[in-house]
């Protein structure tokens, strides 16, 4: 028996052989708000109080807790809301009257701290105990308290001024200290001001659900049994064993497919199940699939599936698989695309420099690592469809997918997206929609399969590892003649989205300066790795690692400053790009370079030095070097490259007068449902909360298309403005028959419209239009500017992003480790639409690129990944963040959504050689591969 | 296949010992459990029928002065070690380490008998005990004994301990002179495993200028966690100087054993830190004791 008190209410249960303290409170009690990011003790995410400490509930057996006070997130807000806050109405709007939430959670939420919201209820948790014990715990208090748990939107700092606003309210009860937002410098009434995120309450108090948190009557759970080697033939299998055990319901092969056994996103290469006499391609291949009464036994079902292989050569590298005598992994044979770049003649470009210089970088493989792990659940329904319950960044993509290996017809199937734990590029591809469509339409129940950490890491596409060798020319002045690069992409064993990627890579590999010739040659190569897709910078990472550290060659074999080389090549207003693309507006890479300059040199002189790229330490402590690094860079909005890109949106009215935004494009965190509600506010003078969003959901809402490319704010941001747009004026001529006025005399103001006099309820519309036999919603599929396809010249892309960095970094000479202790960041939006998420991707961009530089890397060798756990991939926590000092820069483009464009994946990309290029400045080494491994620095301080 | 199916509460060493010897099928100790619930979950330890916790025992979760030693038991977490005031005063280094294993919430729950009972050769508590001169009270359904810490270790992984038949109680550290410190310190690598590169523990007797006496331990510098007394030997009675430092310093070859652990260190960083360690070690605990006991530093 276990007596246990959960958030004040005694439970007796029964004891059940292997349970964990976190299984209790979500599968016994319901208690989902406790979330699981790994079970390896690592994320923090399920973290719990027990007797006021907080502890890891996924690995803490359910059994000790028996005679003690369990608290969750469900049940903060009951706890010592300070007694004259109690009652008074919240400042928040979309709260109603009475306080419902604790001051953290109202300090989490009004401090843009919840972006994807998975991590949120183990953040609370902690600070809400560190609190208790010490409440006025200080900015280092609260960064050693939270140290493990982990962030990936990563958005810490707003985490730490969160908990000391919340900390103030709770010592001094008054309300909590709303942040200071940098706003657009020239706001409109909703768009450019803060904005709450509509589900930042659901995500602070534990009611928000992810898909692992869905329980369907009578459902199964499913597991996957995969590959145990790189690269082999699938000899035999025998799932009869597994098939007899008792609570399996379903074994399934590549037989029992109806419909195709393939899948992926441009090129259908990736099997659903590997068949006898098919080759795996890498550890994450799946063989076959079980649905059983419960998890346990679908696991213990794997154990007894005997799969024989004919193991053969592990072709592990890209370089490797371009040699002749590498097997060919795919009928097509490794090479899933050269790409090239051409402009100019660049032995002319040499020939006229007079330096030249060639290095060769590299780039690691990287994981996403969501905190919250992937999970579909399908459920067959009684009219003949199935349902997709999943987190996932292209919902028709999946649906897509789903119905071809099902054999159906795409409509039979529905995505119902749900939220989803973050995603960065690593939800777009199939996971496991697929595998559970398939039980559930052999067992008629609904199946769910959650990866759990291990098969995430090992099964979904990573960011490509790349080789680049570059050759740069420059003139005495600093000014570029000539780069030249070849690139070896590792793409892994399945296309993904691999030739998009190392496409961006290839353009993006000579920066955003203008220079006269450019040659580029790319081998996006098949490999046994694990698949390799889109990540957070998409190949653009890889690209502008590589030039922005030979920009700093240059320059010190010029003897030129760094920033001054960037400034005089930076392309800028009439500049042509690498691909032939004449760039006629928004370009601010100068005033991103000035504002970070200034800012730099200020800081640099602040601490007493005239150059900040000179090495200086505090006295005492001379072998903690300091210095700053500056690298910019640049990143498309959209696919461009001639692909059509567009999207859907459809806006309602309803009779209460709200309205409604509907698309298929995906929220995972970044605040694209915030974005597309203040749009929608924006155009109809509404407040916010009047406008709800739907999203991701195939039958309901129309194809917003990816959620990639830094793409959803300007596409589905425009589709939906368009949509208001064209309803208002559907509005607007039925007012204006109705009361016999020009339209143009119709206002439409907090709600009302304003007609000759009359106040009338917008809501009121909807039965006018009715009446007339119109409805009161609108679709309208927005279409961006046309693109050309690379080797074409003209547009590549409809819009770029830019940004520059200065980073300081401090290098123990005695250890090799680096840290990073300011950065100073500053990025051209076109147009700051949505303030407090656009400080999230800032901050959260900043950190993922430290940990780019720093801490990750996804190890793999000869085919088998050595990082099968979250404990051996380690991704920045808060006391690896710098001070971010942030300046926005809007230079508006014409066809964007008030002048908007994409922000999602360029942060980071500048961080990682401004990081690079300071660590050269402070101890002479130079890195020109990731990641920065404090041996090597080390040896060659020793060296030296 | 469940991790396990019964799980005992244990309310005394004897209650937590009758368990464990009688269980009807597999059955070990779990005291905070954060390396045993993963190795249960990741298939490193078979399913067991009986996990017998350990964590609830009075006994076991004291920590108080007891004559002229510190008793800290067993089944104490980590985060309980690091906060109490008896251990900054008497046994920092202790302090330190357990300030620094896992994060926040393992340290709740993570407990020193757990660090030591799993003899891993650098486990930041039990380098920092050994380098302490801590004992280990061992009991057994015979009584008690005390055991040298050192003597707790057959191999990496491997404790001298009757698993079925033997738990550890509790530590006993002796309190600290004036003229005497200890510190702890460790070098980590932000990418791959998360386990030091290299920890060192140092216990420090002044007599003035002199390093009266000294205890230095390593970890990995051997298959088990252990004292450098090379290196001990050639540092005691000499004046502390850098001289001095790098004498000690040149004795680390000899003594030490380290090893190439993959993703994690090669053996030359190794031998090269620890030697940068063993200097930034000695001199912090030089500073902090002072010059004689009861004296003036």
């Amino acid at each position: 028996m276990i007596n246990i008190w959960v958030n004040g209410k005694q439970h007796q249960l029964d004891q059940v052989p292997g349970e964990t303290l976190a299984d209790l409170l979500r599968k016994r009690l319901g208690l989902t708000g406790t979330k699981i990011g790994c079970e390896e003790a690592e994320c923090g995410a399920c973290t719990v109080l027990v007797d006021g400490d907080p502890v890891v509930s996924c690995t803490y057996p359910a059994a000790r807790a028996d005679g003690h006070e369990v608290v969750t997130i469900e049940g903060l807000a009951a706890l010592t809301s300070p007694p004259s806050l109690q009652g008074t109405p919240s400042p928040l709007p979309n709260l109603g009257e009475e306080r419902a939430l604790h001051p953290l959670q109202e300090a989490f939420i009004t401090h843009g701290a919840i972006q994807c919201g998975f991590c949120t209820p183990g953040q609370i948790m902690t600070a809400y105990a560190l609190l208790e014990e010490q409440p006025n715990a200080t900015s280092k208090e609260i960064r050693k308290a939270l140290k493990d748990t982990l962030c990936r939107c990563a958005g810490y700092p707003s985490i730490e001024n969160a908990i000391l606003a919340a900390a103030e309210s709770m010592r001094t009860g008054e309300p909590v200290v709303p942040p200071k937002i940098d706003l657009s410098s020239d706001p409109l009434k909703t768009i450019g001001d803060v904005n709450i995120r509509p589900d930042a309450v659901e995500k602070a108090n534990g009611a928000a659900l992810f898909t692992d948190d869905l329980v369907f009557e009578d459902m199964l759970f499913a597991r996957v049994k995969r590959s145990e080697y790189p690269h082999a033939i699938l000899k035999s299998l025998n799932v009869e064993k597994a098939r007899a055990l008792n609570g399996v319901v379903s074994v399934l092969t590549a037989e029992d497919i109806p419909g195709h056994n393939d899948h992926g996103l441009v090129i259908y290469d990736w099997p659903v199940l590997v068949g006898i006499g098919e080759s795996v391609r890498y550890m994450g291949d799946a063989v076959a699939i079980v649905a059983a009464e419960t998890e346990a036994i679908a696991k213990e079902a794997l154990s007894l599936i005997k799969a024989e292989f004919n193991p053969l050569e592990v072709v592990d590298n890209p370089v490797r698989a371009r040699q002749g005598d590498a097997p060919d992994l795919h009928e097509s044979g490794n090479l899933l695309k050269h790409i090239k770049v051409r402009k100019g003649d660049v032995e002319e470009g040499f020939a006229d420099a007079d330096l030249v210089i060639e290095k060769t970088f590299f780039t690691q493989t990287t994981d996403h690592a969501f905190i919250e792990p992937e999970c579909s659940i399908a459920r067959p329904t009684e009219d003949g469809r199935m349902e997709i319950y999943v987190g996932s960044q292209i919902p028709y993509a999946d649906r897509n997918q789903v119905a071809r290996a099902l054999g159906w017809p795409e409509k039979r199937v529905r995505v119902l997206g749900q939220l989803m734990g973050g995603g960065f590029g690593g939800k777009e591809d199939i996971a496991g929609q697929i595998h559970a469509a398939l039980l559930a339409d052999k067992t008629g129940r609904p199946v769910k399969l959650l990866f759990d950490r291990q098969e995430s890491l090992l099964v979904h596409p990573k960011r490509h590892a790349t080789q680049i060798k570059l050759k740069a020319g420059a003139k005495k002045d600093g000014r570029l003649t000539a780069v030249r690069s070849e690139l070896y992409g590792d793409t892994g064993a399945y296309a993904s989205l691999g030739e998009k990627v190392m496409g961006r890579a290839t353009a993006h590999s000579s920066g955003p300066y203008e220079l006269p010739h450019m040659r580029a040659d790319c081998y996006a190569m098949y490999t046994n790795n694990p698949p390799a897709g889109a990540f957070r910078g998409f190949g653009a990472l890889q690209g502008q690692f590589a030039i922005e550290n030979m920009m700093d060659y240059i320059a010190e074999e010029l003897e030129m400053d760094p920033v001054e080389i960037r400034r005089l090549n930076a392309l800028q207003v009439g500049s042509t790009t690498n691909t032939g693309q004449i760039l006629r507006e928004s370009t601010g890479l100068m005033e991103c370079i000035e504002k970070v300059d200034s800012e730099m040199r200020r800081l640099a002189k602040v601490d007493g030095y005239e150059s900040p790229f000179s090495p200086h330490s505090a006295p005492g402590t001379s072998h903690l070097v300091r210095s700053w690094g500056f690298a910019v860079a640049y990143k498309n909005t959209g696919f461009g490259g001639g692909a059509p890109d567009k999207a859907g949106a459809e806006v309602e009215l309803y009779a209460d007068g709200t309205l409604e935004v509907r698309t298929s494009s995906a929220e995972l965190g970044q605040g694209l449902v915030t974005v597309l509600q203040m749009v929608a506010a924006e155009e109809f003078a509404l407040p916010p909360e009047r406008v709800k969003v739907l999203v991701m959901d195939t039958d309901l809402t129309p194809d917003g298309g990816p959620t990639t490319a830094s793409r959803q704010t300007y596409v589905t941001g425009n589709a939906a403005r368009y949509a208001a747009k064209t309803l208002k004026e559907a509005i607007t001529s039925t007012l204006a028959e109705k009361y016999d006025q020009p339209p143009n005399e119709i206002r439409f103001i907090e709600g009302l419209a304003q007609v000759n006099g009359h106040k009338v309820p917008l809501g009121d519309a909807v039965a006018l239009m009715k009446a007339e036999g119109r409805e009161p919603k609108v679709m309208y599929e927005y279409w961006a500017p046309e693109t050309q396809p690379l080797g074409e010249g003209g547009d590549m892309h409809f819009a770029f992003s830019f940004a520059a960095q200065a980073v300081e970094v401090e290098v123990n000479t005695r250890t090799g480790e680096v840290s990073v202790p300011r950065v100073v960041v500053a990025n051209d939006v076109g147009k700051a639409l949505n303030p407090l998420g656009l400080q999230g991707q800032i901050e959260g961009g900043v950190v993922m690129g430290v940990g780019h530089a720093l801490t990750e890397n996804y190890i793999i060798e000869g085919g088998v990944p050595f990082t099968d756990r979250l404990a051996r991939y380690r991704m920045p926590n808060i006391t690896q963040t710098p001070e971010i000092i942030s300046f926005i820069v809007e230079h508006p483009t014409e066809d964007g959504p008030y002048g908007a464009k994409g922000v999602g994946e360029i942060v980071s990309i500048p961080t990682i050689p401004a990081i690079t290029n300071a660590i050269y400045n402070a101890i002479g080494v130079r890195i020109n591969s990731l990641p920065v491994d404090q041996e090597v620095i080390v040896k060659a301080l020793h060296d030296n | 296949m469940n991790l396990w199916k019964t799980y005992h509460n244990a309310q005394t060493v004897s209650d937590a010992l009758q368990a464990l010897a009688h269980a009807p099928g597999e059955a070990c100790l779990i005291a905070g459990g954060t390396d045993l619930m993963l190795d249960l979950q990741q298939g490193n330890h078979p399913p067991v029928h009986t996990l017998v916790d350990v964590t609830a025992i009075p006994e076991m979760k004291a920590l108080e002065i007891r004559g002229g030693e510190i008793f800290v038991g067993a089944s104490v977490p980590h985060s309980k070690i690091t906060k109490s005031k008896i251990v900054q005063d008497h046994a920092n280094a202790l302090a330190v380490a357990c300030g620094l294993i896992g994060g926040p919430q393992v340290r709740n729950t993570a407990t020193l008998g757990g660090n030591v009972g799993h003899a891993l050769p650098a486990a930041d508590g039990t380098i920092a005990l050994t380098a302490l001169d801590a004992e280990a009270e061992v009991a057994s359904l015979e009584g008690c004994r005390r055991v040298p810490l050192e003597q707790l270790f057959a191999g990496p992984g491997k404790s001298t301990l009757d698993p079925r038949g033997e738990l550890l109680v509790g530590f006993y550290v002796p309190l600290k002179e004036s003229n005497q410190a200890s510190v702890f310190k460790r070098i980590m690598r932000p990418q791959g495993v998360a386990i030091a590169i290299l920890n060192t523990a140092v216990w420090l007797q002044r007599d003035n200028d002199i390093i009266a006496d000294v205890h230095i331990s390593m970890g990995p510098s051997g298959p088990v966690p252990r004292r450098l007394r090379e290196i001990e030997d050639v540092l005691k009675g000499l004046v502390f100087s850098e001289e001095s430092l790098n004498k000690g310093v040149a004795k680390v070859v000899e003594d030490a054993n380290f090893r190439t652990s993959r993703h994690r260190s090669s053996k030359e960083y190794r031998y090269h830190m620890a030697g940068v360690l063993l200097v930034e070690t000695l001199s912090m605990a030089w500073s902090a004791a002072q010059a004689a006991a009861g004296g003036e530093s």
